[in-house]
């Protein structure tokens, strides 16, 4: 399948907290969008591969979260959970440029795959 | 303006070269050129600046009064006649005819040239704020401005600095040394954080700070006030700061007018290829005034390796072109070292390693990729910064040697290359290396003690030697120790770590923070040695809190280790939405309240309200975003956060007592509510729930609380340590007591001995089964002085905590406007 990635500007970097995150809404679902202590930007779905945890509210430590619900922790680049447990959250790509975020989209089709 | 002029020896004929700048690039490439082919140019050199050709670098020592003109002199006016070539210094070119081949400069003389060197540096941003145009506002690039700046200084006064990045600490310091009272205004949250990351940025402005250098960061300026001259700076919070001097080191420009206007392509530099020709082949162009494969530089070392290219080609000869370079940044104050190299903002598939040796201030980070050094930042102990740029741009795998990088280049040297072994590499340091910073003790001392008197365990070094006796941080080292020269005999000691990020467990740490003064959590992470940058989802909230109860009223709470509840001030349910639940004084309510909670579940569509097991009703259901409009609705109504979220003071339940009960002997609901006020807002280990009985039929549940009343005909009896839960546990009765008043004061006292003593997370029940109750007694039922003294403490930090969380943030404006929005919504 042809996908298009369209780069879109989502704002700037300072509006995101260190060590935290903001969430995206699109029509896929939300985007948890977070910033390390070293400012670099993740983005993945915001729903923890255990149950749906909205991982943007979790505490943001090196390149990982820890879902607020049960404590999975999930790593930032691939979206996998790591430790014992197992599974995996969607990733956006998402770069730095000139201090502002931008999200690698892809358009949003009813009923095609959450990106 | 000066000029240096000869006749030129070998006459006309040889083709001209025009350089348009007198600095460290332009010059550099001359250099490069007579090196390989002296006396092919009839050179000509122009400069804006009325003077030879000097070190750049070496203002910030010029500034300080380390070094003087004359010191930092690169090429003095004989180097200029004896090599032949003419200079016009202060005479700034103004334009370039590129169809006549010739520059004209500012006093009408005009140059024809057959090849154009652009070498023009760059130029300090100036940040367009009001009063950025008053005299004492000064930059940071060249002699005269060195020359302002020394001669305000001259009588003492303020500085402000604008931008804590590399020139402004440098600026910063050198006036400071020349007397004057300096404030670094920074806007990003840490200094240099172009050069240096989180942990390494918090030193260094420590650092500045021991020396008297005043750093705020977050500091956004909005006007530089003053009539006829700057009087003082201004925050856009309203923070006022006094100046006799401004300097705004707010980052630099490449200097590209000239070139722009001449049709040259410009885009954030003068746009060069491999061999430094710009867009018109007779036109070469070097230094920071350039843009190379979409890159400014703004350092000398990739600008004398574009000098050498552009030598090369001036000299007709062979050259494989520049090819851009990788950067490393040393920071030029005296006693303070820093290093940084490559990129070490980490990034997909990177790997850190991070070493800190409290003791002697340092703080080290490599970050890998695929076995190969990437970037580095070092702190405090810079030595081997030059290895590690050279393994950085080798490229060179060094997965093999993954443990012992840290360790630095002698030990490699020493045959430790290869050793992937942390005890290895303790065993191949050498005699003298210092183990234990605090009480100076080498590694040899403790191998001769290991041996000489059969030691086995650390407990027993420690006595013998003192290493490790003080601030604990070397005890890893010393196991290391213990484990070479015991073998397999030796078992390390079990300490119960706080997490897998330290080696310390609760009780050190919260020793520690008190014992030297630790005040943040970089700080803390910093002086235990923290093995990874940031911690973790374990550690950081108890760090949070173990500041937060040792230094109240000083401590600003750090929101990102907070978990999301205590973060949002409201409780987090399965689907994401969230729960509120106000305030009910001893679990009293009344009509207005009442009518508040239900026209705002109205209103909000709040699908839940529940009476909780703590006597007060919870709102169900909350959207993220409707928070803020909750709260304030329940504000009006004068109802504040309920800490039903919190590692702190929770309800206190209460029964109707005298005021109603046939059988009760005191007034439960009205001491229940004034426990309640003088209690809540407080942060615990972990929760803490209260309850206050009118008489021993204890309708309240006093005893399975953390701190329980039930009243009797005589007095009080005083309960503590119980809890419901999976594990219930009753309490045990603390003491007597007659009066109200003893009431308050005892449970102030326990209260702060519990947040004192327990680790965090520990409930009252575990704690009290751990220590003992006579532990308890003997601090505050015995002890009538300590027990005042704890009970005043409580009241001190209450002091300091007890505002609504929720008033702070029902406003949507200020400092959490962002914290309930969205950042962006997409199609
Ligand atoms: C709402 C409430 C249930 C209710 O509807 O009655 C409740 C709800 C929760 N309780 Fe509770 N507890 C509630 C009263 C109690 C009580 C009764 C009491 O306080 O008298 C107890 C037993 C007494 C006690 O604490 O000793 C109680 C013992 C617990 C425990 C076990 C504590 C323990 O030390 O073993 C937990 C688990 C924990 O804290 O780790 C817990 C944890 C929770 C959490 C916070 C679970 C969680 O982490 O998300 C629930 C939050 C739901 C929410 O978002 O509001 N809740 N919980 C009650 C809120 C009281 C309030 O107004 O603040
Ligand atoms: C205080 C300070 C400290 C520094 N510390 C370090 C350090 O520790 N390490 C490091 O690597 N780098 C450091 N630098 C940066 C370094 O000095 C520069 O990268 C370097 O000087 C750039 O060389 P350049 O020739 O491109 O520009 P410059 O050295 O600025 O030379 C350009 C010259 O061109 C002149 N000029 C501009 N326009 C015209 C015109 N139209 N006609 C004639 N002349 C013109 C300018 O007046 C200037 O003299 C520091 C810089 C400063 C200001
Ligand atoms: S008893 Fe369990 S399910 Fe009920 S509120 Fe408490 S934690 Fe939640
Ligand atoms: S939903 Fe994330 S850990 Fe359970």
């Amino acid at each position: 399948m042809d996908q298009i990635i369209t780069w879109t500007d989502i704002g700037p970097l300072t509006d995101i907290p260190r060590q935290g995150a903001r969430t995206v809404e699109h029509p896929a679902g939300r985007i948890a969008v977070f910033r390390t202590i070293d400012d670099q930007v993740f983005a993945l779905r915001d729903a923890c591969p255990h149950k749906q945890g909205p991982l943007s509210e979790g505490i943001v430590h090196g390149q990982a979260v820890t879902c607020p619900l049960h404590n999975w922790v999930i790593d930032l680049v691939s979206g996998q959970a790591t430790g014992p447990d197992e599974g995996c959250t969607g990733t956006i790509p998402a770069r730095l440029e000139d201090g502002r975020v931008v999200l690698g989209l892809v358009p949003w089709r009813e009923g095609a795959a959450h990106g | 303006m000066t000029h240096i002029s000869h006749p030129s020896p070998s006459g006309a004929g040889r083709p001209r070269l025009v350089v348009i700048g007198n600095g460290m690039a332009g010059i550099r490439a001359v250099e490069d050129l007579l090196d390989r082919a002296p006396g092919l140019y009839d050179i000509t050199v122009f400069g804006a600046e009325p003077r030879v050709n000097y070190n750049r670098i070496m203002l910030s020592p010029l500034l300080s009064g380390e070094k003087s003109f004359t010191d930092i002199v690169l090429n003095d006016a004989d180097w200029y006649t004896a090599n032949g070539i003419t200079l016009h210094a202060g005479d700034p070119v103004v334009s370039i005819d590129r169809l006549g081949r010739k520059v004209l400069a500012q006093s009408g003389t005009e140059v024809p040239y057959d090849r154009l060197l652009i070498a023009t540096g760059s130029g300090p941003v100036i940040i367009p704020v009001p009063g950025h145009d008053l005299p004492g506002v000064v930059t940071f690039r060249d002699v005269d401005d060195v020359d302002k700046m020394l001669a305000a200084a001259g009588g003492g006064g303020s500085a402000v600095v604008i931008g804590g990045g590399l020139l402004g600490l440098e600026a910063a310091v050198g006036l400071q040394s020349q007397g004057m009272d300096v404030t670094v205004l920074h806007l990003a949250d840490h200094v240099m954080e172009r050069q240096l990351d989180a942990s390494a940025g918090h030193l260094l402005a420590e650092e500045l700070e021991r020396r008297g250098v005043r750093v705020i960061t977050g500091a956004d300026t909005a006007e530089i006030a003053g009539d006829d001259h700057v009087r003082a700076v201004r925050l856009k919070d309203g923070t006022e700061i006094p100046a006799s001097l401004v300097v705004m080191a707010v980052g630099i420009r490449p200097n590209t007018t000239l070139a722009a206007e001449a049709g040259i392509d410009v885009e954030r530099g003068i746009v060069v290829d491999d061999f430094m020709t710009t867009s018109d082949p007779a036109v070469l162009a070097v230094g920071e005034c350039v843009q190379h494969r979409g890159q400014c530089y703004g350092l000398v070392q990739p600008l004398f390796e574009m000098a050498k290219v552009v030598g090369a080609r001036l000299a007709g000869l062979e050259t494989d072109g520049y090819a851009g370079s990788v950067t490393s940044t040393k920071l030029k104050v005296t006693g303070v070292d820093v290093f940084s190299a490559g990129d070490f903002s980490g990034g997909p598939g990177t790997e850190d390693i991070v070493f800190r040796d409290a003791g002697r201030g340092v703080y080290k980070r490599l970050v890998l990729e695929d076995g190969r050094v990437k970037g580095a930042v070092l702190y405090g102990d810079t030595a081997d910064g030059a290895w590690y740029f050279q393994l950085l741009k080798a490229g060179e795998d060094v997965s093999d040697r993954r443990d012992t990088l840290l360790f630095g280049q002698a030990f490699a040297a020493a045959g430790g290359a290869g050793t992937a072994n942390p005890t290895d590499a303790v065993a191949a340091l050498p005699d003298d290396a210092e183990i234990c910073g605090c009480n100076g003790v080498c590694k040899g001392t403790i191998t001769k003690a290991i041996a000489e008197h059969g030691l086995t365990t650390l407990e027993e070094v420690k006595a013998r030697t003192k290493a490790s006796a003080s601030c604990g941080s070397c005890a890893g080292l010393m196991e290391g120790l213990l484990a070479h020269a015991l073998g397999d005999g030796y078992e390390a000691s079990e300490v119960k770590a706080l997490c897998t990020c330290t080696d310390h467990d609760h009780d050190s740490i919260r020793r520690l923070i008190k014992a030297k003064t630790l005040k943040s959590i970089p700080a803390v992470m910093q002086a235990l040695e923290w093995k990874t940058p940031d911690g973790c989802a374990s550690c950081r909230p108890a760090l949070n809190f173990y500041l937060l109860a040792a230094w109240p009223g000083e401590y600003v709470d750090h929101a990102a280790s907070r978990f999301v509840n205590e973060r949002l001030h409201a409780n987090i349910q399965k689907d994401g939405t969230y729960s509120v639940v106000p305030r009910m004084w001893g679990g009293l309510t009344n009509p207005r309240e009442l009518r508040a909670i239900a026209d705002v579940a109205d209103k909000y569509d709040i699908p839940t309200l529940k009476v909780t097991g703590g006597q007060r009703i919870d709102l169900l259901g909350v959207k993220k975003e409707d928070l803020p409009g909750v709260w304030a609705a329940l504000n009006a109504a004068g109802m504040v956060s309920g800490h039903a979220y919190g590692k702190s003071l929770r309800t206190v339940k209460t029964c109707v007592g005298s005021e109603w009960c046939r059988f009760g002997t005191q007034a439960s609901m009205s001491i229940g509510m004034s426990l309640e006020r003088m209690t809540w807002g407080s942060w615990t280990p972990h929760k803490f729930k209260m309850a206050v009985s009118g008489c021993p039929r204890n309708c309240a549940e006093a005893t399975i609380k953390d701190f329980g009343v039930v009243a009797t005909d005589g007095g009080f009896d005083l309960y503590v340590g119980g809890n419901g839960g999976m594990k219930v546990r009753a309490c045990d009765l603390l003491c007597k007591v007659t009066t109200e008043d003893e009431v308050h004061e005892y449970v102030g006292a326990f209260m702060q001995l519990y947040r004192e003593e327990a680790r965090y997370l520990e409930r009252t029940a575990p704690w009290i089964e751990r220590v003992g109750l006579d532990f308890v007694r003997s601090r505050m039922v015995d002890d009538a002085g300590n027990r005042a003294a704890l009970h005043a403490r409580f009241l001190d930090s209450q002091s300091h905590s007890q505002s609504d969380p929720w008033a702070e943030r029902a406003t949507p404006c200020g400092q959490h406007a962002n914290d309930f929005k969205t950042l962006a919504s997409v199609e």
